[in-house]
């Protein structure tokens, strides 16, 4: 539901929202008294390790495990015969990620699993089982798994949306668009057609994937882990073993990064599954070369692109083919990319067509605006081509064609107010696009998209004896909730933020939540936060009036206490939320406020990005100079959090724009499952990174907010091609661009 | 009664008509409504599909009100990181 609280932002004065106080979590970070999923223990805990497949796809004829259940110290083994049976299909393709039935389908594919009274005999039992493999003919690259004579992994999966005739790796077509497309394109002055590759990426947290569990001999079971949802990790374990939801209470640890990576599981049901076995808690830490094979990378993409446009810049009509490879299950996010390619423009003829493939990799995970990022790469560089071609300023040109409040979007809504023509202006505005630049020095600029939404969120709010508050919410703080939500209920409590501490809560202590993406949690759970204080307020002044003997409607909340509505209503000294606390036994007891909601109305963001570059002529190498990233915001709570948001994603972007890729042999087998050779940009590589936030206030909640964390990632990708290109004169269709890739290219000009 | 935009994959199962007039008051109405009279639907439906109401997109409330004169465009199931 919407809640009936329309923003006010635009006219209210905050005191605490757009303040920057100390983050609750620093000191714990940095000292190390933060805990995290592999800082978990329990008494008599054994250690679960995962045996993994060595070849891409293999059919598996038997597994015996004889010899590893003999092992001194092996407490349990478990095979996918361990697992019930699963009928809902979603459910079955996690359990299969997490525990390989008959075939195993990518290198890295878990195929057994050991709990034991230490690693070192853990590992050695892994040596001791025994899998017979016949090795099958494999697929990792999306072009080739779609001919019609590739290797099939899953005969007969490709849902009603596929036409006959096409490779069974083909899993579903999706199309999206309005209007005609060839007569838009014989409009313009110049048709550009290009065809475009990205490489798959990781989201490269730092913290591994870890769990602790612990299964009691009723079946109740208790699981610490690191999650972007406790609630999620839950219902599917749930689902996986055949559980009550009710009777498994997951509570997430600190998390060291997830970005959409830890929005499924991957250890927690085989972690469960050894405890329930060995009859004690089990503890599992994924190794970063785990991380890498088998947790979850976002697609590789191949996309063309059809883009007409008049001399002066008016876009005529846009098309594009999208391939996105999701690893070994159904489920790319190419409905996410074909939705967003075109989102940032007016256009009268729009369409995209996207194929969801699957490949003999890891099954893909959200990676921040899952989808998006690639898209807007063929989209952004063709427009900058485009534009640069006919000599026209290619902020210009997106300023001429920028969707606005009344654009029907490429995907089909009418646009509310939107941000996306704010941020242009501030760029056009901002030194950084006037800046004088160097020899071998280009800029680029890129607009990037992404929905974002809300969902179902609890908050429960305290009132302390003392008049403190607490704050309980059930979303993982992955981007500075515990200060947001504090700020908020500060501000609508009119008491100081040091007054509030905000809690992640267990799933035994709140209703459902669902998980922390989307860019959802300082709307939704911001959106609880106000109204659960807003509950909390008007206990306070029915109380406040009983103690007055007066109506509780003759009575307002202001500045943090209760006072008369008027003189009227008698002189009574202002009430604060202290004094009515210290009172709360003898008014009716404990005074608390809370709301349960499925928090809809969240408003789509958009951002512009500028990247300069410096490429060296001599290795084809890429150095970023400067880097400026605008974007709406609807309202920052917290500044410093929006500003990391925006740095973060326009990080992530540059290395995806520039290094990062997942690189197969031609065994099917990942070549660089660590971070040695899987490079992400470190602080030396990079210049800070400049920020400027806009603010155009969602209608749909109270303060304006609009989530702000995925679409940063979005504008990167085509930013440092675009300005690579303005520095080269030769253009990247292919990322990573990489120095060799780039050398190539400058010495084939 | 309210017109009810199909993206192309949805429109290419019921003959290609890209918009449907359903009457509906409220999402769960819409739902049911397109289900029971373009069975094609179903499949698609069944996995989940977002709805644009007047430009803000919602996912499963099924009480959310719907005017005569909304626009009400069916999405794919939105998906974040």
């Amino acid at each position: 539901m919407a809640l009936d609280n329309k923003t006010d932002a635009g006219k209210r004065q905050f005191k605490i929202v757009g303040t920057r106080p100390l983050r609750p979590d620093g000191v714990d970070k940095v000292t190390g008294r933060a805990r995290f999923g592999a800082d978990m223990s329990a008494p008599g805990m054994l250690v679960g390790a995962v045996l993994r497949s060595p070849h891409p796809h293999a059919q598996i004829r038997s597994i015996d495990t004889t010899r590893a259940r003999a092992l001194p110290g092996v407490h349990a083994v478990v095979t996918r015969a361990d697992f019930p049976t699963v009928d809902d299909a979603a459910i079955a393709d996690i359990l299969d990620n997490c525990m390989a039935g008959d075939k195993a389908l990518y290198d890295g594919h878990a195929v057994a699993a050991v709990a034991a009274a230490s690693g070192a005999v853990a590992r050695h039992a892994l040596e001791l089982i025994a899998v017979d493999y016949a090795p099958l003919p494999f697929v990792t690259d999306v072009d080739a798994a779609m001919k019609p004579d590739a290797p099939a992994l899953h005969p007969s999966r490709a849902d009603e949306t596929v036409p006959p005739g096409l490779s069974a790796n083909v899993m579903a077509r999706h199309q999206f668009g309005h209007g005609d497309i060839e007569a838009g394109l014989a409009a313009a002055d110049r048709v550009l057609e290009r065809s475009y590759r990205t490489e798959a990426t990781h989201q490269g947290y730092i913290e591994p994937h870890a769990c602790l569990a612990s299964v009691g001999p009723d079946g109740k079971a208790d699981l610490w882990c690191c999650t972007q949802g406790q609630y999620m990790v839950r219902n599917t374990c749930a689902a996986i073993l055949g559980m009550e939801q009710g009777s498994l209470r997951v509570t997430p640890s600190e998390i060291g990064g997830g970005f959409g990576g830890k929005t499924t599981v991957f250890l927690e049901p085989v972690a469960l599954l050894l405890s329930k076995k060995a009859g004690r808690p089990v503890k599992m830490v994924m190794s970063r070369d785990e991380v890498f094979r088998a947790s979850g990378p976002t697609a590789s993409t191949s996309i063309d692109v059809r883009i007409g446009m008049t001399k002066d810049g008016r876009i005529t009509a846009g098309f594009a083919e999208l391939r996105y490879q999701g690893g070994a299950y159904p489920g790319s996010p190419v409905d996410m990319g074909s939705m967003s390619a075109f989102a940032p423009y007016d256009l009268e003829h729009v369409k995209t067509i996207g194929w969801d493939v699957v490949t003999n990799r890891p099954k893909q995970a959200a990676y921040r605006a899952p989808g998006a990022p690639m898209a807007a790469f063929a989209v952004e560089s063709a427009i900058d081509e485009l534009a640069r071609g006919f000599g026209l300023d290619p902020l210009e040109v997106r300023l001429k064609n920028a969707a606005r409040e009344g654009t029907r979007a490429s995907y089909g809504p009418t646009f509310p107010a939107i941000g996306l023509e704010a941020t242009l202006r501030a760029a056009k505005d901002h030194p950084h696009w006037s800046a004088p630049l160097g020899p071998n020095q280009g800029r680029g600029v890129a607009c990037g998209f992404w929905f974002n939404f809300g969902g179902d969120t609890c908050v429960s709010l305290n009132i302390t004896p003392d008049g403190t508050v607490t704050v309980s919410e059930g979303n993982p703080d992955i981007g500075g909730s515990r200060a947001s939500m504090s700020m908020m209920a500060a501000e609508e409590l009119g008491i100081p933020y040091e007054k509030v501490r905000t809690i992640i809560a267990d799933t035994g202590s709140l209703g459902q939540n669902d998980v922390t993406d989307g860019s959802r949690v300082t709307f939704a759970v911001g959106l609880a936060t106000i109204e659960a204080a807003r509950a909390a307020k008007r206990e306070m002044c029915k109380r406040a009036a009983q103690v007055w003997g007066i109506d509780a409607d003759a009575v307002i909340w202001e500045d943090g206490a209760v006072r008369p509505v008027s003189p009227n209503a008698g002189k009574h000294p202002p009430m604060t939320l202290a004094e009515i606390a210290a009172i709360a036994s003898n008014t009716g007891g404990p005074i608390a406020g809370h709301c349960e909601v499925n928090a809809e109305g969240a408003g789509v963001s958009f951002g512009t990005h500028i990247a300069d570059t410096e490429v060296d002529p001599e290795t084809g190498a890429v150095k970023i100079l400067r880097y400026t990233v605008l974007q709406d915001a609807g309202k920052a709570v917290h500044p410093d959090y929006v500003e990391g948001q925006f740095q973060g994603g326009a990080v992530q972007g540059i290395g995806w724009a520039l290094n990062e890729e997942y690189i197969y042999g031609d065994d099917g087998r990942l070549q660089n499952a660590g971070f040695l050779d899987y490079r992400i940009p470190v602080a030396s590589d990079l210049p800070m990174i400049d920020t400027v936030i806009l603010e155009i206030p969602n209608p749909g909640h109270p303060y304006g907010v609009r989530g702000v964390g995925e679409t940063p990632i979005v504008p990167p990708l085509a930013a440092v091609a675009n300005a690579v290109s303005h520095a080269t004169g030769v253009r990247l269709t292919h990322l990573p661009i990489s120095p060799p890739r780039l050398l190539a290219a400058i010495r084939a000009k | 009664m309210p017109r009810v935009k199909l993206w192309g994959s949805l429109a290419a199962s019921i003959d290609g008509q890209s918009e449907v007039e359903v009457r509906a008051r409220t999402l769960r109405e819409l739902l049911d409504t397109l289900k029971q009279e373009y069975p094609a639907l179903r499949p698609q439906l069944d996995r989940g599909v977002s709805v644009a109401i007047d430009g803000v997109i919602y996912n499963d409330d099924w009480f959310t009100p719907i005017r005569d004169d909304s626009e009400v465009v069916l999405l794919a199931r939105l998906k974040g990181g």
